[in-house]
């Protein structure tokens, strides 16, 4: 079995390496072939893996490739850690990368006009764009298939990296370069909580295998460190909330979240791929592997429902307000994300990882879809601009209602079941802040169908497009487009009804999630509606239903029947709408401080401190001072013979004094 | 050799000091691969009388500490002769000349273990290195030269008064027998504070430091490569070899004031990198910021040794080398970087550059790379000391961790942004549009820099390993008091 886990995370490296360094020679076709091939090996095994644990009672896989390093006893390995859990990541993240290789055959065609004539940088962009996404693949596999911290966090920086070369592809944008700056950075600022939750495992437990910490965690308890002062905290509640502080980086969960939205500078592909499908839920998968710590630790978890809950509402609310389409996903992203964080804090970690799985397909499905309009209108992501496209576009028309009638969370489309989960779940926690984040999440999934549906009415109903000129040369995108469209569009109505059962009310988790009874707010949803089948039979008794569905009514009213009134609710509500639209000045506020606050301290701290300081006064001052002492003597060497001989006479009385009188 | 054939054969020249340059890695190597790596004692011992009148030895050995800064140095010597093969145009032969004494310097101070030798060889090395950044260097060179010289001049007289005291007390020259010397805590505290003054001086630390951008900046590119990569090792070397084993009470008791300095340096040097507009200038920053994680891991062995019962020092030593080591190369792969720019636009300001990537993909492709690695990315070299000394300084105080961990956003906040404002972009201005890519020699230089940066990153474990039993003997030894 080691191999065919070998296999799954080197088959997309090879294909990296190849097209990144050779692209140049072996051209356009190979490229993609090639790494679309590894990318494809890696899925089937995937799947493969996926149906032995489905099927043949597979066994759990725990062991280690190579040793990275042996440091004062901690023992520092490569390894992989393959079970249900793992396998359902790797399935997802093979799966919606294998469909983006092949889309972006098709977005990426034509990519040398965005770039300058003379740019040699454009060449061979065609073929650098296909290394990074396979050599994304490798870092996002290598993530989920670790089995200790230190390849996490490798995985972890990694996809950072690829990241941030994917956000500034498209160099010569002044906007795609200050967007990944700020990505990296402010992906930094979450590692830099990581890393020191990482080391606080690795003084606790001297150790940074994921089994032997776990093992070790139930007796760590009850430690209590001091931090600061006297204030003695509970080391498993220091431990999660760093931990989640790079969760909140790299799952973009507020305040850290002013990232994701930028990060739509990128093509389309990666958008889709990194920025909503699998890169960003890292957090998500990493706070359930973690689960077997954060149960010991109710703060903890408060913290993530709380932080998610935030996330959830008030950054769907943004998604109202935008008119870029690309824009309008990447809210509902963030929104997305904050429902799956939410379900971990309230210890439902199935309910998050199934949201996480569900919403892959039609998030990934989404984007695609409004990459296939932006060709279309020729990279024209303005909605306001679009319209109509229903009738030149029909195969990303219907692909975008099934996508859109997920997210939602219309009943039997995937998201449903693991929207209404987690609510459900989040109802029946305890923990503090619960009843806030119950209000919260409620209240997004109206929010979530009026962004979703005032979006979809803009882009594919009523007239247009406005301009002539893109309304003559509108035509449905080609084959290598629209056929990963109708791929994600499969699971995303139907993966959460198949496999609702297993997931959250089987035993699929049972030995990999660890949650302790008084937590399993899951168990208690089962016990009212028993199945994927008793949650469809429900529907009329929850709320949520309901409010999707005003949330549609009221798009449908607006964007569909009254369109005058759109404009009439922004300028009554023109303070909120100001607010959303400023997206509540975080990045103005951000840039004010943190940008230019560092800015200013180092330009203090290097004329006052190093100029001033430091050389004007200690190095400099002292030579000057030499020079003035050696200006002063020097005046004693005057050369005069008679100037001697006095001094002689006088040194000489002085020293006869000395002996005579003492 | 290469300075007795002049100048009139430059090529002759050049292809001598490079083919001795090669042997002299060659020869290096045995060093690495008929290592005993299980014992901690002197290996590869030379020991002949030199002066028998001071007891002063022609005394030679290594251990897992000395060894890989060895084979770093003679490393990196030949790809310093290589990168300046077209560059220098001025007596070539003297250039060359220069660094092959330098790198004979270096290696004697990294190798003996008598303190006169020592003392020699750590004041020969300035003569060179004075002389290329005064005879090769830029317009403000001389300001440079002598306060570089001075610095670390002033530094060593006190290193030398210290030497002389304990030959004194203990009648011979020999490193090894100051470690077991016995001394009270007034005489540790003396000769530790002169130590100190030489080692923090050359690492360099915070606040005598300021040498050292000067010094980058008027360097002509190799100079500032075996600066970065080589001399401020020494300084680190020093504190193991010197000041943690021979005073270890006084290291001890101060340890506070390294800790407190090799902070400071992590965290205000960081904010002072951020606003250079110089390239050289931030990079040189960037060392003085790296440098501090090496001094940070030297110095919490004593707060861990306390907190943890001795478990979890080894990290920080380990770390604080592994650092020092991938510290060599990047920032010697930065500062060729710089100098592949120097040599096309003469300029080494950022704002003469901008969409760099457009016309040397190439070159952009490395120049991330190494930014990358610099700003510590997992899987490069940059990551592995500096991810162990957070871990073990998390063991000696939560603060210590914090502070150290910053890095992660300062470093990458200033190499980052100096990589945003001169690689990418749209090419700015005429000078960029007609840049060249990377030629086979500079393609050469830097691709073995990539090479090592990417291997220890990839798998550390055989250079933690070389010097685990030398590191596990020092905590040892200054675990046990000398009072």
């Amino acid at each position: 079995m080691e191999n065919i886990y070998l296999t799954i995370v080197l088959a997309p490296l090879v294909g990296a390496v190849i097209a990144g360094f050779f692209g140049g020679s072996i051209g356009r076709s190979w490229s993609h072939w090639v790494t679309s091939t590894g990318v494809g090996i890696s899925t089937l095994l995937s799947l493969y893996v996926l149906k032995g644990f489905m099927f043949d009672n597979a066994e759990v896989f725990n062991g280690s490739v190579y040793t990275w390093m042996v440091s004062d006893g901690i023992n520092m390995e490569v390894g992989f850690l393959v079970d249900q859990l793992t396998a359902v990541m790797i399935s997802v993240v093979t799966f919606v990368s294998f469909c983006i290789h092949i889309y972006t055959i098709g977005y990426m065609a034509d990519d040398e006009h965005n770039w300058p004539k003379t740019s040699l940088a454009g060449r061979n962009s065609y073929q650098r764009f296909f290394s990074y996404i396979s050599l994304f693949t490798f870092s996002m596999l290598m993530l989920v298939m670790s089995n200790n911290f230190l390849q996490l966090f490798f995985g972890w920086e990694a996809v950072g990296l690829v990241s941030y070369l994917l956000i500034g592809f498209w160099s010569v944008r002044p906007t795609a370069i200050f967007a990944n700056l700020k990505a990296f950075i402010v992906n930094r600022v979450g590692d830099f909580g990581f890393i020191l939750g990482i080391a606080a495992i690795a003084m606790y437990t001297n150790s940074l295998d994921y089994a032997e910490v776990f093992a070790k965690a139930p007796g760590l308890a009850d430690t209590q460190i001091q931090i600061w002062g006297d204030s003695s905290w509970s080391l498993m509640s220091v431990i999660g909330i760093l931990l989640f502080i790079g969760a909140m980086g790299k799952s973009a969960q507020v305040p850290l979240h002013v990232w994701l939205p930028d990060s739509m500078e990128g093509p389309t592909p990666i958008s889709a791929l990194i920025h909503a499908a699998t890169m960003v839920t890292a957090g998500v998968f990493m706070v359930a592997r973690m689960s077997p710590l954060y149960e010991f630790s109710e703060t903890a978890l408060s913290f993530v429902l709380v932080i998610g809950a935030t996330t959830a509402f008030f950054t769907g609310l943004i998604g109202i307000v935008q008119n870029d389409i690309k824009r309008v996903v990447a809210y509902s992203t963030l929104s997305q994300l904050g429902y799956m964080m939410v379900a971990l804090g309230a210890s439902a970690y199935a309910a998050g990882i199934f949201h996480l799985m569900t919403h892959a397909f039609f998030k990934a499905l989404l984007f695609l879809a409004a990459g296939s309009v932006i060709i279309g209108m020729h990279h024209d992501q303005d909605i306001r601009n679009m319209g109509g496209v229903r009738k030149y576009m029909p195969i990303t028309y219907w692909t975008s209602l099934l996508g859109s009638l997920a997210l939602i969370g219309f009943p039997f489309f995937s998201g449903f079941f693991s929207k209404d989960a987690i609510i459900e779940a989040v109802h029946h926690s305890t923990i503090a802040g619960s009843t806030y984040a119950y209000w919260l999440v409620l209240a997004g999934v109206f929010v979530t169908a009026l962004y979703s549906f005032r979006m979809f009415f803009l882009v594919f109903h009523g007239e247009g497009p406005r301009d002539e000129h893109a309304k003559e040369h509108i035509h449905e995108s080609p084959k290598v487009v629209t056929v990963p469209l109708i791929l994600l569009a499969i699971p995303s109505v139907f993966i959460g009804y198949l496999t609702i059962d297993p997931i959250l009310f089987g035993d699929w988790f049972k030995d990999v999630l660890y949650v302790l009874p008084e937590h399993d707010t899951l168990a208690a949803v089962q016990a009212i509606v028993h199945s994927g089948n008793g949650m469809l039979a429900h529907t009329y008794a929850s709320p949520a239903f309901y409010l999707a569905m005003a949330g549609l009514g009221l798009a449908f009213y607006i964007y569909m029947l009254n369109p005058a009134l759109a404009e009439k609710i922004k300028s009554t509500l023109s303070p909120l709408h100001t607010l959303l639209d400023k997206k509540y000045w975080f990045d103005e506020a951000y840039q004010a401080v943190f940008a230019a606050g560092s800015r200013g301290l180092g330009k203090f701290l290097w004329l006052a401190g190093d100029r001033g300081l430091i050389d004007g006064l200690a190095v400099n001052g002292s030579a000057y001072s030499v020079g003035w002492l050696a200006s002063v003597v020097r005046h004693l060497q005057s050369g005069y013979l008679y100037h001697y001989a006095i001094a002689m006479i006088l040194g000489l009385l002085l020293l006869l004094t000395w002996f005579v009188f003492l | 050799m290469v300075l007795a054939s002049g100048d009139r054969e430059a090529n002759a020249t050049k292809w001598t000091a490079l083919i001795i340059a090669i042997l002299t890695f060659i020869v290096s190597l045995p060093l690495w691969f008929a290592f005993d790596s299980s014992t901690s004692s002197m290996q590869f011992v030379e020991r002949v009388p030199w002066i028998p009148s001071f007891d002063v030895e022609y005394y030679m050995g290594i251990d897992g500490i000395s060894m890989p800064l060895i084979i770093l140095t003679t490393f990196i010597t030949p790809l310093v002769v290589i990168a300046g093969w077209e560059v220098i145009k001025y007596r070539p032969s003297q250039y060359m000349a220069a660094f092959l004494i330098m790198e004979g310097v270096m290696v004697g101070v990294f190798s003996a273990l008598d303190a006169m030798l020592f003392y020699v060889f750590w004041e020969a090395m300035l003569i060179p290195m004075f002389l290329i950044i005064g005879i090769w260097g830029g317009a403000n060179r001389v300001y440079a030269t002598i306060k570089f010289f001075l610095y670390t001049f002033l530094g060593s007289v006190f290193m030398l008064v210290a030497l002389i005291y304990m030959y004194f007390q203990s009648g011979s020259f020999d490193i090894l027998g100051y470690h077991t010397l016995k001394l009270d805590l007034t005489e540790q505290i003396l000769i530790f504070i002169a130590f100190l003054l030489a080692f923090a001086v050359k690492v360099p630390m915070w606040p005598v430091h300021t040498w050292l951008p000067d010094a980058h900046v008027e360097a002509p590119t190799g100079g500032s490569v075996v600066l970065a990569a080589i001399m401020l090792k020494i300084g680190g070397y020093g504190f193991l070899r010197f000041s943690l084993p021979i005073t270890p009470d006084a290291s001890h008791t101060l340890d506070w004031l390294i800790i407190g300095m090799s902070l400071i340096a992590v965290v205000y040097i960081g904010f002072v990198a951020l606003i250079q507009q110089d390239m050289k200038k931030l990079i040189a920053y960037s060392s003085i910021a790296h440098m501090g994680f090496v001094t940070l891991g030297f110095f919490i062995v004593f707060i861990i040794s306390q907190n943890n019962a001795g478990s979890g020092a080894a990290l920080g030593v380990q770390g604080g080398m592994v650092q020092m080591v991938s510290h060599g190369f990047i920032s010697a792969a930065l500062f060729l970087c710089v100098g592949v720019l120097y040599d096309r636009l003469h300029s080494r300001e950022i704002k003469d550059y901008g969409g760099v990537v457009n016309t040397m993909p190439v070159f952009g492709a490395f120049m991330v790379f190494f930014a990358m690695a610099n700003a510590g990315l997992p899987g490069t070299s940059g990551f592995v000391g500096e991810f162990m000394v957070i871990l073990a300084s998390f063991r000696a105080d939560f603060w210590y961790a914090f502070l150290a961990a910053t890095t992660l956003i300062i470093g990458a906040a200033y190499t980052l942004w100096m990589v945003k404002r001169v690689v990418f972009g749209d090419v700015t201005n005429e000078g960029v549009a007609a840049l060249e890519d990377m030629n086979q020699r500079e393609y050469i230089v830097l691709g073995t820099l990539a090479a090592a940066v990417l291997l220890l990153g990839l798998w550390p474990a055989p250079l933690v390993e070389v010097m685990d039993a030398s590191v596990n003997n020092l905590l040892q030894h200054i675990a046990v008091s000398k009072l």
